[in-house]
């Protein structure tokens, strides 16, 4: 079978089971746009600006699984792509981007359209292909597919000069079915005896603390983990990441650590004698102060990247392998084993934990007559049932989101972790309804956060997706505004939001429903009527408390156990507890 | 902070090398000399960069080296007995006859051989490792370098150990 390198790309992508691709159309691309034309088997999706291409095949992709598939032209659409691209780079998302180039002779001329789009998106991608060769293309696909999906996830960029779609030229057509790449192959299995010194260390704790990241969910290693908390009885916290890896209702969870953790699980990694990082890096906002980190423990780290393992803090017993595999193994050798966990140790450990707990650090003013945030997040979950999959921006309300609405499994929580995107919500939702048309999906944002990608409500109404908005609207760049509050005093430079349009109209100019609500008694109702619209996009344009910050908050550079409070927990100074209480 | 030599395997394609140099000043690691040539195998070239850092660091740079996708193989040379080795080419003033004496004593002394000969210059070629070319250059102190170039480190194990696909 021959074909133009263009009828080869479609076909690559459909061979590869790809459903939907995320795009723009532009000269570069156009011999590409022409064979999607003629084909019914990939759905594209027209986006209103290159960046919420690559948030939607994000989004897609952290929802499923599968890896988000973005086609843009040259020049500007590769560069409006690329926070895109970083977003999915730093949270390790599997993606793969085709950007189309200028045709091969004119490359290096300043031509029109043109960027060096393999430079420029090299310092954030997993790695990129600039194809010189149409009977190079399908392999080159088939090798993007795979350096995105196994490993470490991320995104891959092919960049494609116009000439090799060139319809007039044809190729034999020929999709590989399986490739191996003598520079690439990651491991999998974890070190038998690094596995088994990891067990013992884990059996003689006194104070252990299970602290989880993004790799369990991007590692589809929630069961395992279940099995080897549960086995173990020992209490586990999550990263920002890692949220909904393990259920969030589960009596041994004891919320999401770092920044704005729990008191208890920051405390608990502060004070804890070992430490097993699971899928998780070890990023600032988790450790706050690195000489200060869990200054007592001993620390297991299991990790797929080895460049992850030993980078910021020095760990004991690294592993280096898939989290499911590896932890597979852990909980074989802990069931066939003779040894039990420290019952005695673990009792004790668990009084201080639970005497952490009730500091109840989440408190908030329930009697406020001002909507708290807290309050909308707490009342979406119960709506939804916590069933939902939720989105978010970047801010106050994505701590918010992150804290209260409690996530009970994997891959339901999509937000921008790593690069803290601002603008990722809406697309990012777009490309989860659309893998999951019957579910409830969420956008927990801000009216600043929203007003980045906007412009998406076109593409929702396009294609019929009835993403649920939850726009927590304090007037203020709210994560901005509270670091203003506590760190200069006062001085709220630029973080107020003036002539903000009227949100309710915005959305109806779209062919939405938009509902504004102001009036904490109005809340539920309104929140119920518009929930109970499925097929519908509501606009939630929610009047929320201007002063409300989030809380716990470890101040940046500061250790776990020096948190900033919440006025309205049990806590009674608020910083520097831990003398307090050890 | 110790000096390391690593060597690297790599896919001999285009941008390989900018992956390398880019990983080095994202980064902010030290980058003192990096060499790089096609092999044998003309699908494979043969990097060599000359770094500094502490051992956590160096740990860090051969871990984000391994990540790239285009290495094949590499090796941090310091950890066994190697051999370094740079080329220069070093054009002195030699215009006096006491200069042009003193320039071919010091020349000879290591072993270096003058490649080209005006009435003022000298061109001089040493070998050597790059403690060895530093020596040189102090070595013509009292003389006027108008140039030099110097390769950068190539380096190879010694006895049996290789680095190969």
């Amino acid at each position: 079978m021959e074909l133009s390198g263009a009828e080869i790309l479609v076909r690559c992508l459909k061979d590869e089971g790809v459903e939907f691709l995320f795009g723009y159309p532009g000269g570069s691309v156009l011999h590409i746009y022409d064979a999607l034309y003629q084909q019914d088997d990939i759905k594209h999706i027209l986006v209103r600006h290159e960046q919420a291409a690559t948030h939607a095949a994000d989004g897609y992709a952290r929802a499923t699984g599968k890896p988000g598939v973005v086609l843009v032209t040259s020049g500007p659409g590769a560069t409006n792509a690329v926070t895109g691209i970083a977003t999915a780079y730093m949270d390790s998302i599997p993606m793969v981007v085709i950007t189309g180039q200028v045709p091969s002779a004119v490359i290096g001329s300043d031509a029109f359209q043109e960027v060096d789009a393999v430079g420029i998106t090299r310092p954030c991608v997993k790695h990129n292909f600039l194809v010189k060769d149409v009977t190079k293309l399908a392999e080159t696909i088939k090798k993007a597919f795979y350096v995105a999906s196994t490993g470490r996830p991320g995104p891959v960029v092919i960049d494609v000069p116009k000439d090799i779609t060139d319809p007039a030229i044809k190729v034999p057509y020929h999709y590989p079915d399986k490739i191996t790449m003598r520079s690439y192959q990651p491991t999998v299995k974890g070190h038998s005896g690094q596995i088994k010194r990891a067990v013992d260390l884990v059996l003689i704790a006194k104070k252990p603390m299970i602290y989880t990241g993004g790799g369990v969910v991007l590692g589809n290693a929630s069961e395992e983990l279940r099995t080897f908390v549960r086995h173990l009885g020992y209490p586990i916290t999550t990263t920002l990441m890692g949220l909904g890896s393990y259920p969030a209702s589960d009596e041994q969870f004891i919320g999401m650590l770092g920044m704005h953790g729990t008191y208890e699980a920051n405390m608990a990694m502060h004070d804890c004698d070992v430490l097993i990082a699971i899928g998780a890096r070890f990023d600032d906002r988790v450790t706050g102060k690195i000489a200060e980190f869990c200054p007592d423990a001993q620390i297991i780290h299991i990790d797929i990247d080895p460049s992850s393992i030993s980078k910021t803090i020095t760990v004991d017993i690294p592993i280096v392998g898939d989290v499911a595999t590896v932890l597979q193994e852990m909980n074989h050798l802990l069931v066939t084993g003779k040894k039990q966990p420290q019952k005695k140790a673990l009792e004790a450990w668990w009084t201080v934990i639970n005497g952490w707990r009730a500091q109840q650090c989440m408190s908030f003013d329930r009697n406020s007559d001002k909507i708290k945030p807290q309050a909308v997040v707490e009342l979406v979950h119960e709506i939804t049932n916590g069933d939902a999959y939720v989105t978010s921006d970047v801010g106050q309300h994505q701590m918010w989101a992150a804290q209260y609405y409690g996530f009970e499994k994997p891959n339901r929580w999509i937000n921008s972790g790593g690069l803290g995107t601002m603008g990722f919500g809406l697309p990012a939702a777009m490309g989860v309804q659309l893998a999951f048309p019957d579910d409830v999906v969420i956008c927990i944002t801000g009216e600043g956060s929203i007003q980045m990608c906007i412009q998406e409500l076109s593409t929702c109404l396009q294609y019929g997706l009835p993403v649920k908005i939850v726009a927590l609207n304090n007037r203020y760049l709210g994560m901005v505004r509270q670091w203003q509050e506590f760190f200069y005093k006062e001085r709220y430079s630029h973080s107020y939001m003036e002539s903000l349009p009227d949100f309710v109209k915005l959305a109806e100019s779209y062919g939405h429903v938009g509902i504004r609500i102001d009036d904490p008694k109005a809340l539920r109702a309104e929140l119920e009527r518009g929930f109970a619209m499925k097929d519908r996009l509501v606009f939630f344009d929610i009047v929320t408390d201007q002063t409300e910050n989030v809380y716990p908050m470890i101040a940046q550079g500061k250790a776990h156990n020096e948190m900033h409070m919440s006025p309205h927990s049990n806590c009674e100074l608020p910083q520097s507890p831990d003398r307090e209480l050890s | 902070m110790r000096r390391h030599i690593i060597s690297i395997l790599i896919e001999n394609e285009a941008g390989a090398l900018s992956r390398v140099a880019g990983l080095f000043s994202a980064r902010a690691y030290n980058i003192e000399s990096l060499t790089v040539a096609p092999t044998e195998d003309p699908t494979l070239s043969r990097m060599t960069i000359v770094t500094v850092g502490t051992e956590r660091i160096i740990e860090q740079i051969i871990k984000q080296l391994n990540k790239l996708i285009d290495v094949v193989k590499l090796s941090d040379l310091s950890e066994g007995a190697h051999i370094e080795r740079e080329m220069m080419l070093v054009k002195v003033k030699a215009a006096t006859m006491s200069q042009r004496d003193d320039v071919k004593r010091l020349s000879d002394i290591f072993r270096g051989n003058i490649i080209d000969v005006t009435p003022s210059t000298y061109t001089i070629e040493l070998t050597g490792s790059a403690t060895k070319i530093d020596s040189f250059i102090e070595a013509l102190a009292e003389h006027k370098i108008l140039e030099t170039v110097r390769s950068g480190v190539s380096g190879i194990a010694r006895g049996d150990k290789i680095l190969h696909v």
